[in-house]
């Protein structure tokens, strides 16, 4: 028995997936490791949380559990990626040299960040003029 | 035609969890593997979903739901050690 409930359920399942496939796709294609958090973590958690309310339309009885499952993962997946950049940038991992401002680098002076290689040389001459040109402090 | 979308939506959940996997594997640094697990747990989530659609039972729910908290666990824990163990 089909209704038109379960009809928009499995139409959000299926845009909540391609979130999900999308966000997979930045994390293989990114150049560097910032890019990699941003795409692997904004993009899969709208697509879970898509596919949690296509889940609570198949379902109306699960949708308590479905609501408790969705605020924790809306609360803890930017802290999670947050804390994981922090710990990028204090480790020293490099950004692609298609990426031009570093402002937590700036914030802390012998903290800046290599520039990988991935990107186009001269990519990155648009920086504003009070930058310290140098860039190569490994930590 | 609800089965066929729902089938669709796990298969595509099935090619994100490929991909994710892709860049756990290859990934060059410790912090490219981690974020790619904590994208592999999602997806993870999404199939334990999948799999109480296909059941019709909401137990899984709850098994949802302690997944995703021992993945952020992992992920906090992992993320405090490679800021001060380098």
């Amino acid at each position: 028995m089909e209704t038109f409930l379960d009809l928009i359920g499995a139409l959000l399942l299926v845009a909540g997936t391609l979130f999900l496939l999308f966000g997979g796709l930045g994390m293989v294609r990114m150049p560097d490791i910032y890019n990699r958090i941003q795409a692997g973590t904004k993009a899969t958690t709208l697509g879970t949380l898509l596919i949690l309310a296509g889940t609570a339309f198949l379902y109306p009885d699960w949708s308590l559990k479905l609501l408790l499952i969705g605020l924790f993962l809306l609360f803890t997946n930017p802290l999670s990626s947050q804390v994981l950049a922090r710990a990028a940038h204090r480790i020293g991992m490099p950004m692609t040299s298609k990426s031009g401002i570093d402002r937590l680098g700036e914030d802390r002076p012998g903290h800046h960040l290599p520039r990988g290689g991935s990107g186009r040389p001269g990519a990155c001459d648009s920086r504003g003029p009070g930058r310290p040109a140098g860039g190569a402090h490994p930590v | 035609m609800v089965d066929a979308l729902i089938g669709l939506a796990a298969i595509l959940a099935g090619i994100s969890f490929l991909l994710v996997l892709w860049r756990f594997i290859k990934g060059p640094s410790a912090v490219d593997r981690v974020i790619s697990f904590d994208g592999l747990t999602i997806v993870s989530i999404t199939g334990i979903l999948f799999a109480a659609i296909a059941e019709q039972r909401g137990i899984y729910l709850d098994v949802a739901l302690v997944y995703a908290l021992l993945s952020f666990l992992g992920v906090i824990v992992v993320a405090r050690f490679l800021e001060r163990g380098f």
